[in-house]
């Protein structure tokens, strides 16, 4: 891990038990984050976003249910580096909210109805550092205010029901940010959210990240929000990364068909090659994991797959320019189709 | 349901008036009236015994068997001459007591096994509810009666004998709530911010099953005052001279005819209490559930 990489996460597969083998849903994840950066990680539901950072948290079920490979290396207090995938239930508890937090998409049910705000939020810090609980309120006090909730004071002492959807999300990112951790996971934290205040959301967590220089994983199915807010984006399907770039690589010229097919759904009219109005599609569902398409996974939804290469031939990522890596089999043949069609 | 906000936390203190739960407990009358009548009772024990003239225990042979109000004997006289208001009130300190206590160790046993139950699932939470099940399979009256009849029976061990055999639908009920607790976000936003299990079992999740406890205990205190006034009508719970609403049914028994009231009285007391704290238990139930307010 570079000193300047918050997180380093290598060759990461994730696989469920299922009756008496493992059904893999995560294969060969690779990403590393710097610090300031920010990484979208993009797909449709089901397409192992949320197992993915779930598997670096090790929140999902414990070793014989789930087994997880590879690494996940971020820095401890003192910048040696650890790694999560190594580490027991115990040790994960320090590291949990305080070297990495997450934040969630549903700020409405993240906290608990019965108890107030502000000492949820001391809690969150008690857990890590000896506080006494005046000194844990002050802090709380002080991240309300950082994360822009007025009347701080006062709201130290709601409940979750009476502050706003906005103001809750706040909230969760007050108890994220409440140990200055080195990554921030962010699971679709705008989608609960309207369009407004995802707007202030996301202002704020560019503005939080200017200050503290933290990594973020933004997980998001909303290229929106990718455009917005992310330095780098990875596509994942079927538990693989299909397509990764920065955001003018991947948003702009997009090469791998998946990608191409997500945008294209996405309700604007300025991509080339589709008609004016009209939305795209991609047919099909994500596979099941437990029975994968052979060759490209993506082949049966694909409208450019080609029978007897695409079903055979599994792809792998490549690099087709600096920075930018897909799996396609096909991508050099489109890429000339694309270029002629335009 | 969104409840004014503006006003906290200075008015804070006077927002339970306003409290939807405490509203929608004062419209179930009869409830209203139990916590109204179990004021009187527990009043009425705690301090009419000292206002009476005389004592639970001091017999008078020659006004055996007075009927209500003769002279200062409010209630009548029993077969030893004893004031039947003394007794029945100082019974009633033990009864009331004795379901009282009986109900708290249950709580905290079935609170405790329910919420490990529930949170650990898997084997260990099938283990403990199998355990609750063989406890509710033995009927409970006669598992009560073996086991005063192998102890000495002091209110104390009554007690016991009563939580031992009355916390498992209380487990059950926490189970149930903890179960479904748990799968909710903030138990899994808990775990992120480095909570331990312990922590989010009895700080993060118990508190939000407080209104079923709550229900249930107030039902298990009506449990255990029957279930004692059992033992002791069977003569295997509260011994005599200690009075109990339970010995004094016992005692009236063989003067049905001649002193009814001997048995009517304690009956009735067993009655209002029980069917108070029911009325509670039910007030309780649609106060906690937020959905009632849609009938």
């Amino acid at each position: 891990m570079n000193a300047d990489e918050k997180i380093a996460v290598a060759h990461l597969n994730v696989a469920f038990r299922k009756g008496a083998g493992y059904v893999p849903v995560v294969h060969d994840i690779n990403f590393t984050i710097g610090a300031g950066e920010t990484l979208a990680l993009v797909g449709e539901s089901g397409s192992g976003k949320s197992v993915t950072s779930l598997a670096i948290m090790k929140l999902l079920a414990e070793a014989p249910k789930t087994r997880i490979d590879g690494s996940a290396i971020v820095a401890d207090r003192h910048g040696a580096p650890i790694d999560l995938v190594a580490m027991g239930e115990q040790q994960m508890r320090h590291v949990r909210g305080n070297r990495v937090a997450m934040i969630f998409q549903e700020p409405l049910t993240s906290l608990n109805p019965v108890h107030r705000v502000g000492d949820q939020i001391a809690e969150a810090i008690r857990f890590h550092q000896s506080l006494s609980k005046a000194a844990a309120r002050a802090r709380a006090l002080a991240l309300l205010e950082q994360v822009g909730i007025p009347e701080p004071v006062k709201r130290l002492d709601c409940y979750p029901h009476e502050l706003s959807g906005g103001m809750r999300q706040r909230v969760m990112i007050a108890i994220a940010l409440a140990m200055e951790p080195d990554v921030l996971i962010a699971d679709e934290p705008t989608t609960a959210l309207d369009v407004t205040v995802q707007a202030q959301i996301l202002d704020l967590l560019r503005n939080l990240q200017k200050k503290n220089g933290m990594a973020i994983l933004f997980i998001t199915h909303n290229f929106g929000v990718v455009a917005e807010i992310a330095d780098r984006v990875m596509v994942m399907y079927a538990g693989r990364i299909v397509e990764q770039g920065s955001v003018s690589q991947v948003l702009s010229s997009p090469r791998m068909p998946y990608t191409r097919g997500l945008l294209a759904a996405v309700p604007r009219f300025e991509h080339a090659g589709l008609a004016q109005g009209e939305l795209g599609t991609i047919a099909g569902f994500v596979p099941d994991p437990s029975t994968p398409p052979s060759g490209c996974a993506f082949h049966p939804r694909c409208g450019y797959s080609i029978a007897g290469r695409c079903d055979q031939q599994a792809p792998v990522l490549e690099e087709i320019e600096m920075g930018h890596q897909l799996r396609c089999v096909r991508w050099r043949e489109l890429a000339t189709e694309q270029e002629g069609a335009r | 349901m969104t409840t004014a906000t503006h006003y906290l936390p200075a008015s804070r203190r006077w927002a339970w008036l306003a409290n939807p739960t405490l509203r929608r407990f004062m419209r179930h009358k009869l409830a209203v009236l139990g916590v109204v009548m179990i004021t009187v009772l527990v009043l009425a024990c705690v301090f009419g015994p000292y206002l009476l003239h005389y004592n639970d225990l001091s017999i008078d042979i020659r006004n055996r068997f007075a009927p209500p109000f003769t002279g200062n004997h409010y209630l009548g006289t029993d077969a030893l001459g004893r004031d039947t208001a003394a007794r029945l009130l100082n019974a009633g300190r033990i009864s009331l007591m004795v379901g009282f206590c009986a109900m708290l160790i249950s709580i905290v046993i079935g609170t405790l096994i329910g919420v490990i139950a529930g949170y650990y699932r898997g084997w260990v939470g099938a283990g403990l509810m199998r355990f609750v099940d063989a406890f509710l399979s033995f009927p409970s009256v006669f598992l009560v009666l073996v086991l005063a009849a192998f102890t000495k029976p002091s209110p104390m061990m009554i007690t016991l004998i009563i939580a031992v055999t009355s916390w498992m639908e209380i487990s059950r009920i926490v189970e149930a709530e903890i179960r479904s607790l748990r799968e909710r976000d903030f138990t899994l936003a808990a775990r992120m911010i480095g909570a331990s299990n312990r922590w989010i079992m009895f700080r993060e999740l118990m508190p939000n099953a407080i209104g079923p406890i709550i229900v249930a205990a107030t039902l298990t205190i009506a449990n255990a005052i029957l279930l004692e006034a059992y033992i002791s009508f069977l003569g295997y719970g509260i011994q005599p001279p200690l009075p109990s609403w339970g010995n004094m049914l016992n005692a009236a028994q063989q003067y049905l005819g001649k002193a009814p009231w001997l048995a009517i009285i304690p009956g009735l007391a067993i009655t209002l209490a029980v069917t108070s704290f029911n009325f509670i238990g039910d007030g309780l139930r649609d106060a906690l559930d937020g959905r009632s307010d849609l009938k």
